[in-house]
């Protein structure tokens, strides 16, 4: 219990009539990196809200570093780091003085803000630019301002909502790199997103979430064998009957399933079987043209697991 | 927020100073605010009419006038065709106020700081409270200095010290202009609480700002009889029509602050209002010490301050309860 940065239980939060987080359960542990993944709307903006007690919730407990966020909310945003989606800065102010502003807010003593704010700076490589008005920043400057401004605090935990939204790929892999750097130095993040497959390389953990509700938890091989139903897809090409191929293929050990896409057959394993998917190709009388394992993608865990919630509804 | 019952105290009091932040708030705001362009436009306008209503009122004002108080009139005395400074005064505030303030909240929406700004430990209290108070204390600063240069000019041309009394009413009727632009300030930040739009919320304070300086008389002028009877036969209902119409009128805050420019810088003036002939009868028509001039204005100086808080808190109490999320 004691490596527990981050506790809700039965967490929830109506607006009016509407249910936004429903009976929200999620513990984060020291040093972990734990994804919030969903749709647009989805309540994980809310969720952060209620994380760091700028809003209240309507019902559930929740410890941020053992703190309440609704009664102690100075202790918890002291050593809580939070970059909002789209962040935005005092256009009129520099670099500098929109992070001494921050850096005062938090009461940091005032001969150590020069050097704080210069380090902040520094390890998101701006600082060439510190000194210039933050108005003529673009979108990707102002997304690492937006992590110095974090940095400044020195937080234990990190709360970040769709840090690589609006970015090019580039700044995005770049962007994701600097979360990188910060997991290896042992900084706790939450960070939520809806663009799945950017975030899944560097999430330990990931909940998905769904108009409220977290529908599945875990690594991204736990819900890939929860959800894909093996952690494996082999896509294969060959020439041959088809049909005897597919009952081949089927008799292997650990295979799942077999299905044909495209004139492609996709095996779906509990392991990797590539060698025998082959050997059982050229027994079956087939000739082998390609033979790739699919990495297993949070898209389309996502697209399948709600696929399949909808199937069973309509039966 | 003082929470005053004990059960409460021990429970569910919220941990730390709300004012944790203020100084910091404060000071930012107060940067912003003194080099801005917008407060430099505006510091230009009120500098030229002060600056233009003084040396025209220089040239009808002889330092061997019979009138004890030179310098309160540099600030009343009209020469065609420049009015009076304080008429200046009584337009000019509320715009200075309203432009300081108008996007005080709603700009922080907009340019997405608000979360940022919030998610440090501080409460939204020392935010709004800091945003405030680095306002009026702009408005402070920047009519201390026009006082302080009219005397400087005063000074120069008169060749006469102010005197003692007359300076004690200069800074008493200073105290009435900050909060005359605080109410104006205070209504604005409501506004920029109340409205998402910085502009809706500046077309929302001047529409006030406009209803008051044009047709707030018009109104009472239709309002008022209204009230009364229909036929005013006898003393007493003349002399209560009268004071309904002047208690309507003092709701308008540049009624009251006229009354305190009228009564601190014309000690001669003894009464406000509504009076009757047989009042003034035996009066002796000599200046009122300062203090009890004071007496006078200090229903509408004191209602000017109320005022202020009480639009202060309600934009406290929106405030609090505001989603923040854009």
């Amino acid at each position: 219990m004691l490596d527990l940065v981050l506790e809700t239980k039965g967490l929830t939060k109506y607006y009016g009539n509407f249910v936004a987080v429903d009976n929200l359960d999620l513990s984060i542990r020291k040093g972990e990196v734990f994804g919030l993944l969903g749709p647009n709307g989805a309540g994980k903006t809310t969720t952060i809200l209620m994380l760091l007690g700028l809003t209240e919730p309507t019902q559930g407990e929740v410890r941020v570093l053992g703190f309440d966020p609704a009664r102690q909310p100075l202790s918890v945003k002291k050593s809580v780091g939070y970059m909002p989606d789209q962040v935005g800065f005092y256009d009129d102010l520099t670099a500098r003085e929109n992070l001494i502003y921050i850096a005062k807010l938090n009461g940091i003593p005032r001969d150590e803000i020069k050097r704080r704010v210069e380090e902040a700076i520094e390890r998101v490589r701006l600082t060439n630019v510190i000194d210039q008005r933050t108005g003529t920043f673009s979108r990707g400057m102002r997304q690492r301002l937006g992590l110095a401004d974090v940095l400044i605090k020195n937080p234990q935990l990190i709360i970040m909502d769709e840090p690589t939204q609006g970015l090019d790929p580039e700044l995005a892999h770049e962007f994701l790199g600097m979360i990188h750097s910060l997991k290896e130095e042992g900084t706790t993040i939450l960070l939520s997103s809806h663009l799945l497959h950017q975030v899944q390389a560097i999430c330990d953990r990931v909940g998905l979430f769904s108009k409220g509700r977290m529908v599945l938890q875990g690594t991204v091989s736990e819900l890939a064998r929860k959800v894909l139903g093996g952690a494996y897809r082999i896509q294969l090409e060959a020439e041959g009957p088809a049909a005897k191929l597919r009952k081949a293929l089927g008799e292997l050990r650990d295979v799942n399933a077999v299905k044909m896409n495209d004139g492609r057959i996709v095996i779906e394993a509990q392991k990797d079987v590539r060698a025998d998917a082959a050997e059982a190709v050229v027994k079956a009388g087939g000739r082998l043209q390609s033979l790739n394992v699919e990495s297993q993608s949070l898209d389309d865990i996502y697209t399948r697991y709600f696929d399949e919630v909808k199937h069973e509804s309509v039966h | 927020m003082s929470q005053s019952t004990k059960r409460l105290k021990s429970r569910n009091e919220r941990e730390g100073s709300p004012w944790t932040g203020l100084s910091a708030v404060l000071t930012k705001e107060m940067a912003d605010h003194l080099t801005g362009a917008r407060m430099l436009i505006l510091e230009a306008l009120v500098l030229l009419t002060a600056v233009g209503t003084i040396y025209t009122a220089l040239k009808s004002i002889k330092p061997t006038d019979d009138n004890q108080f030179l310098y309160l009139r540099l600030f009343t005395t009209a020469q065609d065709p420049l009015p009076a400074f304080v008429f200046f005064l009584a337009i000019l505030v509320p715009l200075i106020a309203i432009a300081l303030s108008f996007d005080s909240i709603n700009g922080e929406f907009s340019r997405r700081t608000l979360s940022r700004v919030l998610a440090q430990p501080v409460y939204r209290d020392a935010l709004l409270m800091g945003k405030f108070l680095g306002g009026l204390l702009t408005l402070t600063m920047v009519f201390s200095a026009i006082w302080l240069l009219i005397f400087g000019i005063g000074i120069l041309r008169l060749g006469v010290p102010p005197t003692a009394e007359e300076t004690g009413r200069a800074l008493w009727f200073l105290l009435g202009t900050i909060f005359y632009g605080g109410i104006w300030m205070a209504l604005a930040m409501l506004f920029s609480t109340v409205f998402r739009s910085s502009a809706t919320a500046a077309l929302a304070s001047i529409a006030v700002w406009a209803f008051f300086i044009f047709f707030w008389n018009i109104v009472v002028g239709i309002i008022a009889p209204l009230l009364g009877p229909d036929q005013i036969a006898t003393l007493d209902q003349l002399v209560a029509a009268g004071q309904t119409q002047m208690i309507l009128t003092r709701i308008s805050p540049i009624t009251l602050y006229a009354d305190i420019a009228t009564i601190m810088l014309q000690p001669t003036e003894r009464f406000l209002g509504f009076v009757l002939p047989v009042q003034l009868d035996r009066a002796i028509k000599s200046p009122l010490p300062l203090g009890q001039s004071l007496l006078v204005i200090w229903p509408q100086l004191t209602g000017l301050i109320a005022a202020t808080i009480l639009l202060f808190v309600l934009s406290y109490v929106l405030f609090q309860r505001q989603e923040i999320r854009a």
